[in-house]
């Protein structure tokens, strides 16, 4: 019996965090708390960036998922809730079960894949922390300039996309 | 030291569990939550793969906030598109989204 490091407990309580909180947003009626879940797992999710030690992405997953995404969210749901409260089923009416065969698939070929494989990679006893920071930094302005600028492109189009596309048209107060 | 494989299959559970809510959810905001899962279990991935096989150089952490980039990109244009859905047809039910059906 091997014994279990304190890392290891760290470990299985953040799993435990963000699977089950998972399985709640998939679950629930209610689609308001399957919001609230949904951002409980993805602070699990910056827990485990932690364990990793990359403390950047911890930070960046907190401030875009948590601050961003989830409350931009919470107000598209705000404008369309009462067509689909927790009184209407949640789940699709035809081939309700469909969905259970084809996780459940999807899930034993990515676990063989990664147990056979990743037991076979050349993997480092790493166990030393390094501020990653800097070297995201560095690497965003040398190595990945291009992408890195064509992110910031792709972020300006979707915001003028999100716009335009929100917009109400009401041709009467176009003067 | 925590072995790799926990974080892969930790990574596999989150993808499927994203992959049961695109396909069961019948509110268009429940699928975006289920898409958002599955991009995160793929960050787990790649940060887990660059910290035990590369850890002095972090590309893995650099293709991570990439795809939280993109991801920010996606839900703003997605939640944008189910609230024109919304004005127009007043519901955002997919079971019934089948005006570009011929």
């Amino acid at each position: 019996m091997p014994e279990i490091t304190l890392q290891q407990v760290a470990f299985f309580a953040v799993a435990a965090v963000v699977l089950g909180s998972a399985i709640m947003v998939v679950t629930l009626r209610n689609i308001f708390h399957c919001l609230l879940f949904l951002a409980l797992s993805f602070l699990g999710v910056a827990g485990v960036y932690l364990l990793l030690s990359a403390d950047f992405l911890a930070a960046a997953q907190v401030l875009i998922y948590i601050g961003a995404i989830i409350v931009l969210m919470m107000f598209a749901l705000m404008m369309t809730h009462r067509v689909m409260s927790a009184d209407v089923s949640q789940t699709l009416n035809q081939w309700w079960l469909a969905p259970f065969p084809i996780a459940a698939g999807v899930f034993v070929i990515l676990f063989r894949v990664y147990v056979r494989h990743g037991g076979q990679a050349h993997v480092h006893k790493v166990t030393e922390i390094i501020p990653t920071t800097g070297i995201i930094g560095k690497a965003l302005l040398t190595k990945y300039l291009l992408p890195f600028e064509l992110a910031s492109i792709i972020l300006l189009v979707a915001m003028v996309g999100a716009i335009v596309l929100a917009k109400e048209d009401r041709p009467d107060d176009s003067d | 030291m925590i072995p790799i494989e926990w974080y892969l299959g930790l990574s596999a559970a989150l993808f499927c569990i994203g992959v049961f809510a695109v396909l069961s959810r019948r509110n268009a905001i429940g699928i975006l939550m289920g898409i958002e899962l599955m991009l995160n279990a793929g960050n787990i991935n790649l940060v887990a793969l660059a910290r035990y096989m590369h850890p002095h150089v972090l590309t893995g952490q650099v293709f991570a906030v990439f795809v939280m980039t993109v991801a920010a990109a996606e839900a703003a244009v997605g939640l944008a598109i189910i609230i024109s859905v919304y004005r127009n047809i007043e519901h955002i039910n997919v079971d019934k989204l089948n005006i570009m059906k011929w």
